[in-house]
């Protein structure tokens, strides 16, 4: 090591890294892992049964399968849309391109609650298209459709964002080769293009799901918050919290953090796979 | 970048449907949805919020966008945003720095960890640390003999937005600090530069564009924070209640002149944090180019 002969250099590396790596792992307990704990505690110390009951409860089950929907309905659609997007924005140089990157970013920067509050002024009952849906019998605020659509939008950018780096590396080349060689548009996405950015798309998929099931802010605004209808599983927790019943709170918060923690756990694992083989 | 990559792979046949190719021939099915997804998702929306808040009129939006209530939030908001991205930006600085110099054991739970705020639902989030941080909890009670409440405080808000800010600071200076040549400090020390002169002249320049990235983006998302805010504030207003809750109670009230005008003001601050967040990004860009 050509530091050793270093004198300053021998002092900082016996004093200073502990020190930091004190100072950090304490940092990260206080804001991180004593609240990660806290989590389970809350919800066991009283023995499995209390827990149980908590999540049984009929209004807790209605806020799952909403959550579930909404999940399920955002999570494909903004995957399509998301390898749109990023076949567009990474295989094309225009004019607004940049300025499209910056719309499509637009969820992230924009507060949730300020996505509700449009969604109320476009879809209510005074909204642009309110009256329009409502005549086809469709209410979106205060109602499923709404909650859907609040969903929608804040988790819009996350597979774009992740696939459209994993094209760019990746080059038009071997898509080039393949329509040269005869291939359709279909067989050239389904053979080429989505076999190189498997794991980009994964990962979007990944973060949309963890964001879709756990939104809060544009939902809250647009459910209305009617017990047993328009709860999802975060605004379970908010009102259950509100109304002093803290096993419930707590026993719906462990199910979202088990949803965490399987996320993290996955996240890592894509993350090895695509080391792996960026390495080749 | 992309053009200096195909000019020799393409060779003579590419060339023919690259240029050739008008404009309206492009357009295939990826344009179509990606142009109107993004105008029925977000442009359809954002314009419905302008209209109405141009319907208010100016004299009435300044009123309601200036009026105590409101300035009150917005200072609770910004400068609490502000407070969290600056800790942040030193102490996410450390945890970054110790992640990727340092091997310990639980090195990678750590690593894992700094995600959790991205993963963890805001609510739950809120939910646990208006429990930790209270009175009674596992943390609150180190602070209450002192008569430091932290939960239902601006202290609980300002705990909150650290939680969800974190990984932005950790997350965007990893990738500097793992490219960063040690050679570099360890040629200053063999020149006989000191700790001192080797960090502030060698390591920290070009640490600088991330850290101001990081604090931007982390500072952006607290702004916009309703979820882990709403459980661990008590949202009265001149105390602890910031735009976002707000824009929320006014909607409660069904008073949308009121919301759309706070809304507006939130969302022309995103726009503003968006471009510079921007030239942030493009500014630690040329820095490692050079």
């Amino acid at each position: 090591m050509p530091q050793s002969n270093v004198s300053s250099g021998i002092r900082a590396d016996l004093i200073g890294p502990p020190l930091l790596i004190g100072v950090a792992v304490l940092y990260l307990a206080l804001l991180l892992f004593i609240p990660a704990v806290a989590v389970f505690y809350e919800a066991f110390h009283k023995g499995f049964g209390e827990f149980l009951k908590a999540i049984a409860s009929p209004d807790f089950l209605s806020a799952v399968r909403l959550t579930l929907i909404a999940t399920a309905i955002s999570v494909p659609l903004n995957t399509v849309f998301g390898l749109c997007a990023a076949w567009v924005l990474a295989r094309n140089q225009f004019w607004g391109r940049s300025l499209l990157i910056s719309i499509l970013d637009l969820p992230f920067a924009i507060s949730p609650v300020v996505v509700g509050l449009m969604l109320v002024l476009l879809y209510g009952t005074n909204g642009w298209l309110g009256p329009a849906f409502n005549t086809l019998g469709i209410k979106f605020i205060f109602n499923t459709p709404g909650i859907v659509l609040a969903t929608v939008v804040v988790t819009l950018p996350f597979v774009a964002r992740e696939v459209m780096p994993v094209l760019e590396e990746t080059g038009p080349a071997e898509e080039e080769a393949a329509r040269t060689l005869g291939a359709k548009d279909w067989q050239i996405f389904w053979r080429v293009t989505l076999p190189n950015i498997r794991w980009g798309l994964l990962y979007g998929v990944l973060l949309t799901n963890a964001r879709a099931m756990g939104e809060f802010g544009a939902v809250a605004v647009v459910s209305g918050n009617i017990a047993g209808k328009t709860q999802t599983m975060p605004i379970f927790v908010e009102e259950a919290y509100k109304n002093y019943q803290t096993e419930a709170a707590f026993g719906a918060a462990t199910i979202l953090a088990l949803l965490a923690v399987v996320t993290l756990v996955l996240k890592e694992i894509l993350e090895r796979r695509t080391q792996r083989k960026g390495g080749h | 970048m992309a053009s200096t990559l195909e000019v020799p792979i393409s060779g003579a046949q590419i060339p023919k449907f690259q240029k050739s190719v008008p404009f309206y021939k492009r357009v295939s099915i990826p344009w179509v949805v990606t142009i109107a997804y993004l105008v029925i998702m977000l442009l359809l929306p954002i314009s419905a919020l302008l209209t109405k808040s141009i319907s208010v009129g100016p004299a009435e939006f300044w009123r309601i966008a200036t009026s105590p209530v409101a300035l009150s939030a917005y200072d609770v908001t910004f400068v609490t945003s502000l407070a969290a991205g600056l800790i942040n930006g030193l102490m996410g600085t450390l945890v970054a720095w110790v992640l990727v110099r340092y091997e310990f054991p639980g090195r990678k739970l750590m690593d894992a960890a700094v995600d959790l705020p991205f993963a963890l639902p805001t609510a739950v989030a809120g939910l646990v640390l208006a429990t930790v941080y209270s009175d009674k909890g596992w943390i609150g009670q180190l602070f209450a003999p002192f008569g430091i409440k932290i939960a239902f405080t601006r202290l609980g808000v300002l705990v909150a937005m650290i939680f969800i800010s974190l990984p932005f600071i950790v997350r965007t200076l990893q990738p500097v600090l793992q490219e960063m040549e040690k050679e570099a400090e360890e040629a200053a020390w063999a020149l006989g530069a000191t700790d001192r002169q080797t960090f502030l002249k060698v390591i920290l320049p070009p640490l600088i564009p991330p850290i101001l990235t990081g604090v931007a983006l982390g500072f952006s998302r607290a702004v916009g924070e309703y979820g882990s805010v709403i459980l661990v504030s008590s949202a009265i207003p001149f105390k602890d209640l910031i735009a976002p809750v707000l824009i929320f109670q006014r909607l409660e009230a069904y008073d949308y002149a009121g919301a759309t005008v706070i809304g507006t003001v939130l969302l022309l601050i995103s726009l503003v944090m968006l471009f510079v967040i921007n030239a942030l990004q493009q500014w630690g860009r040329r820095y490692a180019a050079k």
